[in-house]
């Protein structure tokens, strides 16, 4: 390998790497505020960049249908569970943010359609038709067992996973896609040529984590997400909903997911079940990472990625292979440097 | 229930199975086939899922490994199916093996994580070997044939399929009821409480593992020569999914469960696939998966118990059966009394900064009552577990019967013949009073898995039985052996937990606050029965907070505060001590 090709491979691999940081954080995010392994990120990502792709052509993308159906749903279950606790004064509020809300999202993205409008507002519209999902799937699969063991979540997250898959074949139909480059520029670095679209990433990565710290830092809602991570019950007693909170960090982390997949979306052919392997490479990234640090994840990420494209250039059958197996001696790792609490599993 | 009626029931089940080809159209049959495959699968997960607790995303792979091991011996290279079924079994539980050396000593959702990770690993492994025909499998695979006589129809190797199933069961339910199976069921308490009672809990956990590969490797072998072609698909982690669906709604450690599960999904996915078309039109095969993880979910969100431990709760609870007598296990012999037993030298604990232990001395005598007291956050209980082993010394020395045990991990020390009980309960609520105490006689047994697989342990079952009976007895609890232990108030609690420590055979028995939560009389009883044992040369430890308790019964104290001892002595000179009444009363102004 010359040091040519060693360089090319390490921009790819920091490029693919920066767009694994934005899902693992979001990963990371999720984690520490509801203890939820959000296994589906990746398909949020892919969704995003199916939105976006429907969006270029002019078409109805389906994830119109998909938030109307979740949002009908989470409201049912909202208003049922309020009905049975006799608190009837909620519900026009319940209503206002389950179903109102989502659906008026949905009417303005329809309506703009037609419209034909330039790419950073298709661009803000695949995001925002894609931020309610998370918040929605929170509601209707995780919060009636919000108090359940990790493990319980786990399993129920990994369900969830297959769930998407088959809806985003539903919604979006078996073909893949492939966006319109975001620039079409390119820098020559010392011999080597940088695409304008691996800046791109690198640059909405940073600009995006950094974005999430200052919010951590500088607001109170960002405050009151990081007390929640460290204390659910502390931070309760303190007058800060858990599920609140939650819904903040679902709708955080669907906007760095829905990012990267419109970074993503130029440079890989996206499919209906490509979220699958981006979202699990993330975690990878997010357990190096302990789960709970995000420079640790941001670094965890870029690692994978590196790795990643340098394994594919040797042999490219057995990347996910080798990306996977890496897995172990990291969580090993992992293990023995983060102190547990002994936690007895459900009965 | 008696023993003769569930024998009765269990042998028309059998018939049922075998009788089914007469009555069932080949497409049953073929249902069936598969019903019997999973359930074989769903049977290995219910032991390492179920009863153990570790939750494995990747069986699949492991009925991959054994299908793809089977039909590269025979399809690629011509061998006999039954050396394919060898191969099969060897490598996976090869695998799992070494899997299970590297991974299992994760916790929690860290070990859960690591199957996602191997069970993707492998299964990427199988679609991207050039000589595993990649993408496409291995097709042509033969036919299972017994001496000259091949099983080409379904119903032939119909009876193979379930032979391995019953067999399957009364294997795993024989294992279940025996002194592994029990180590196994204990596994759910943490690995503090089993460590305690003298049980390699890494051990345990492996042979989990390795026998939940077992017959997910049949299943694979079955598999290859029932569709007689392989492919990556089957062994992808969309199955885990399902096998674990399957586990999970027959029931939480349910053996039976995994049958009632392997047909519930089976049957619900032949149906979605016949009526989901008929209700959405157009509705392609990823349909089938939005509604299946979807039933899961609310499975999961609203019934976790499962299937059969739901119906259980309305049939008769069968009547156990007592024993015959048997030989007694062999007793220690007690060393003299007066000697040196438990030695701490200049113990020390540090937790960042903090000194939660700060070289601390003293020692225990052969056949007296110590009691070790202090206020609040004096470091008691963590001097607790330093001698027990649950943590390490950051500096000083422990030694046992003589010998350092500063090195030695909990368990060992626990065999060596320190036997505890726990200030917050530990028992498996589950299980009955003689099965928590049958847990404490592990170290003096020594049926390993095959023998207790196979029931060829019965009459040192029976010794180990007898002898968790007479501790029972001995505690006052000897009146209703089958009870829930969950089902005693607090206080008997404590003295389970007591009778289940004796069961050991301790030389030194080590009590975490006994007294706490035990009405007035209730402790008096108590005291009581300490006062016998240490009539018997059982020398005790006892952390305690009530000082009435304490001073009427024990020997010596020793005061801890803010880590360090402050005193040590009889009952009278202690009361005295002035540095005791500032650390409990504050000093005189």
């Amino acid at each position: 390998m010359t040091s040519d090709i060693a360089a090319i491979l390490g921009i790819d691999g920091i490029a693919t790497g920066a767009i694994y940081i934005l899902v693992a954080i979001g990963t990371v995010l999720i984690f520490t505020v509801t203890r939820v392994i959000f296994i589906p990120f990746g398909d949020i990502a892919a969704f995003t960049a199916l939105t976006l792709a429907a969006l270029d052509m002019g078409q109805v993308p389906g994830t119109i249908g998909l938030v109307a159906v979740l949002a009908c749903i989470a409201a049912t279950m909202e208003v049922f569970g309020l009905v049975r606790r006799q608190e009837f004064r909620k519900i026009p509020i319940a209503l206002l943010y389950y179903l109102v809300l989502p659906l008026l999202i949905v009417l303005a993205v329809w309506a703009l359609i037609p419209l034909a409008p330039p790419l950073p507002v298709r661009i803000a519209m695949a995001l925002i038709l894609i931020m309610p999902i998370s918040p929605l799937l929170d509601r209707i699969v995780f919060r009636p067992v919000a108090d359940g063991s990790v493990l319980l979540l786990l399993i129920i997250s990994v369900a969830l996973h297959f769930a998407l898959v088959g809806l985003g074949l539903l919604f979006f139909g078996p073909e893949g896609v492939r966006t319109e480059p975001l620039t079409s520029m390119s820098i020559d670095i010392g011999g080597i040529m940088i695409s304008g679209q691996n800046i791109l990433i690198l640059v909405a990565a940073i600009a995006f984590s950094g974005g999430l710290l200052l919010f951590f830092d500088f607001t109170l809602i960002g405050k009151a997400l990081r007390a929640t991570a460290i204390n659910r019950t502390g931070a309760r007693l303190m007058g800060i909903r858990p599920t609140r909170a939650g819904t903040v960090a679902y709708l955080l982390g669907s906007l760095m997911a829905g990012v990267s997949g419109v970074l993503i979306a130029p440079v890989n052919t996206i499919f209906y079940d490509s979220g699958f392997l981006l979202g699990l490479k993330a975690f990878v990234g997010a357990i190096i990472g302990g789960l709970a640090s995000y420079p640790g994840t941001a670094l965890g990420a870029l690692f994978v990625g590196v790795l990643e494209s340098f394994a594919s250039f040797y042999n490219s059958a057995f990347k996910d292979v080798i990306v996977f197996s890496l897995l172990i001696p990291i969580l090993l790792w992992r293990s023995f440097t983060v102190i547990h609490s002994e936690e007895e599993s459900e009965e | 229930m008696k023993q003769s009626q569930i024998y009765l029931i269990a042998t028309a089940a059998v018939l049922c199975v075998a009788g089914a080809p007469f009555v069932l159209s080949a497409f049953s049959l073929t249902l069936l086939n598969f019903i019997g495959i999973y359930s074989l699968v769903a049977i290995g997960l219910v032991l390492v899922t179920g009863v153990t607790g570790i939750v494995s995303f990747g069986q699949a792979a492991f009925v991959g490994i054994a299908a793809y091991a089977t039909a590269w011996a025979t399809a690629l290279n011509g061998y006999s199916p039954w050396l394919g079924l060898l191969l099969g079994v060897v490598l996976t539980c090869s695998v799992a093996g070494l899997l299970g050396l590297l991974t299992l000593r994760l916790k929690g959702h860290f070990l859960s994580l690591s199957t996602i990770a191997w069970g993707l690993a492998i299964s990427y492994l199988f679609g991207n070997v050039p000589w595993l025909g990649q993408h496409n499998g291995i097709s042509s695979v033969p036919p299972i044939s017994i001496g000259s006589f091949k099983l080409m129809e379904s119903w032939q190797i119909y009876y193979l399929i379930w032979a391995f199933v019953v067999a399957a069961v009364i294997l795993a339910y024989n294992l279940l009821n025996s002194r592994v199976g029990r180590a196994m069921r204990t596994l759910r308490g943490g690995d503090t409480l089993v460590e305690s009672l003298g049980i390699d809990a890494f051990r345990i956990k492996l042979i989990s593992f390795i026998v939940a590969a077992l017959p997910a490797a049949v299943s694979g072998w079955l598999y290859a020569h029932l569709s007689r072609f392989v492919s990556p698909a089957p062994f992808e982690a969309g199955m885990s999914i399902e096998y674990l669906m399957m586990a999970m709604i027959g029931g939480h450690g349910s053996i039976i469960g995994a049958i009632v599960g392997a047909a519930f999904v089976t049957l619900m996915k032949n149906s979605i696939q016949d009526y989901l078309p008929l209700l959405v039109k157009g509705a392609s095969g990823q349909l089938e998966i939005v509604a299946f993880a979807a039933l899961f979910i609310l499975f999961l969100q609203r019934a976790r118990q499962g299937v059969v431990p739901y119906v259980r709760k309305y049939l008769p609870r069968p009547i156990p059966v007592t024993p015959p007598k048997a030989a007694e296990l062999s007793r220690r012999t007690q060393p003299a009394p007066g000697t040196v037993l438990l030695d701490a030298s200049q113990a020390e604990r540090r937790f960042g900064g903090l000194v939660a232990v700060n070289q601390v001395s003293f020692d225990v005598r052969s056949g007296e009552i110590l009691g070790l007291i202090g206020p609040n956050g004096a470091g008691k209980t963590t001097m607790f577990n330093l001698l027990t082993g649950a943590l390490k010394l950051s500096a000083g020395d422990i030694a046992f019967a003589g010998k350092s045990v500063t090195d030695r991990r909990q368990y060992q020390i626990a065999q060596s013949g320190v036997a505890r009980t726990f200030q917050h309960v530990k028992l498996r609520p589950n299980m009955t009073l003689i099965e928590n105490v049958m847990l404490g006689t592990y170290p003096r047994t020594k049926t390993g898995f095959f023998r207790g697989a196979f029931r060829l342990n019965t009459d040192e079952e029976a010794s180990a039985f007898h002898e968790a009976l007479f501790q029972l007895r001995r505690v006052g609890l000897g009146d209703k052996p089958y009870e829930l232990a969950g089902n005693l108030s607090l206080g008997s609690q404590r003295v389970l937990e007591i009778a289940r420590a004796l069961a050991a055979d301790p030389i030194l028995l080590v009590l975490d606050e006994p007294a706490a939560g035990l009405r007035r009389q209730e402790k008096q009883q108590l005291a009581e029965l300490l006062r016998s044992l240490r009539s018997e040369n059982l020398t005790i430890l006892l952390v305690e907070h009530d000082m009435e308790f304490v001073m009427g019964l024990v020997d010596r104290i020793v005061v801890m505060d803010f880590g360090s001892k402050i005193c040590e002595g009889v009952p009278k000179d202690v009361r005295n001590d002035a540095r005791v009444q500032e650390a409990y009363l504050g000093a005189v102004a």
